[in-house]
């Protein structure tokens, strides 16, 4: 995806077993924030089509 | 390499008469020059029709799929790598098989051709090292290794990976060929730089899906992009639309693609698709040491699980 042309972080893989509780918790927080800090992603977003 | 086609009618036409397979699977002349076409014998009549030229460059493995008679095949070494591949994942059976190995020299790249003529091309005729292409007052010979197919001039797998029989002699292997040297060109990009990239890549397709079409590992009974319960993906010409179909046929490939070129080559209109699946043919090569269908007793990375695995993307 990265070498497409997505910015690097977007994209993130993590393993958390059903038992981690706290560490799911840690890793949507710290993953939410990084990519809240990216900005919104528009590359993938549609444009209406232009009517007159 | 022309004296191949001699030969090929030879074995064809044992392996048909001797009812050794009920059908085999070549080539024979297009409607238009430098388009050969399969070509399916069913009987020693048939025989005739099959030709060997620079212009074979169809992967005949696509023709595999879930065929359930028993199949004489002319393979090219990428060919031959998409047959391993077939049987490795349960498409045609190996015992259903007699494998005509060709080795192969590269395949004329017709649009390299028609690009330095100055107008249609009518007649095409080749020798040994070269091809000459001939339309309405003009003719021009090309050194065969100035026209070749992107991908027959980084091939480093010319010669079948299995064959029952053979057409000729194996020819020389390349050797000290960079097959990844766009690759890296493009991973020294900025991601902005490579969306861009690709953005411009894929602004003229069509999305025709004959790149799929042409691919032998394009055998889903129902493609993604055909999906409509869920739908996969748009089916306009959003680019967005466009360029998920492309990725994802690509990641579709990975480990299994053999840089035969037959999409790039079914392309109406020129795109180099194969900048997406060289990427992940490169990751296979550095990750994991594979390159795809040359071994039958080996199972592809992607389908066995290694303690070593690379995993450091997983945080």
């Amino acid at each position: 995806m990265e070498h497409m042309g997505i910015e690097p972080g977007r994209l993130q893989f993590s393993w958390i077993s059903s038992a981690e509780s706290t560490k799911f918790v840690e890793v949507v927080t710290q993953v939410t924030n990084a990519i809240k800090a990216l900005g919104p992603n528009s590359d993938f977003t549609k444009k209406l089509a232009e009517v007159a | 390499m022309l004296s191949y086609a001699e030969k090929i009618r030879e074995i064809a036409g044992r392996l048909l008469s001797s009812g050794a397979v009920d059908m085999v699977i070549g080539f024979r002349q297009g409607t238009v020059p430098m388009m050969n076409e399969p070509h399916f014998a069913k009987t020693p009549a048939e025989v005739g029709k099959l030709v060997w030229d620079s212009h074979c460059g169809i992967n005949l493995a696509n023709y595999l799929t879930d065929r359930k008679e028993k199949i004489g095949i002319v393979a090219k070494g990428c060919d031959s790598r998409n047959i391993v591949t077939h049987v490795i994942e349960n498409k045609i059976k190996r015992e259903q098989l007699v494998v005509i190995g060709v080795p192969c020299k590269g395949m004329a790249d017709k649009r390299r051709i028609a690009m330095k003529c100055p107008g249609e091309i009518t007649e095409v005729i080749e020798t040994e090292t070269a091809i000459t292409a001939a339309g309405n007052g003009f003719s021009q010979t090309f050194d065969k290794r100035d026209v070749l197919q992107h991908n027959c001039s980084l091939c480093i797998h010319r010669n079948p990976a299995i064959h029952d029989e053979l057409v000729a002699e194996l020819v020389e292997e390349q050797q000290g060929v960079d097959r990844y040297a766009d690759v890296r060109s493009l991973e020294a990009m900025t991601p902005e730089q490579r969306w861009k990239y690709f953005e411009d890549l894929l602004a003229p397709c069509v999305r025709c899906y004959a790149c799929r079409n042409a691919c032998p590992l394009c055998y889903c009974p129902t493609c993604f992009v055909d999906e409509s319960r869920p739908q996969w993906v748009g089916k306009g010409q959003d680019p967005s639309d466009v360029r998920t179909f492309h990725f994802l046929r690509a990641y579709h490939c990975a480990g299994r693609c053999t840089d035969c070129g037959a999409c790039e080559r079914s392309c109406p209109v020129g795109i180099n698709m194969r900048v997406f699946t060289k990427k992940l043919e490169k990751d296979c090569l550095d990750l994991f040491g594979w390159e795809a269908g040359l071994s039958l007793d080996v199972r592809p990375p992607l389908d066995v699980y290694r303690p070593n695995d690379p995993n450091d993307f997983i945080k």
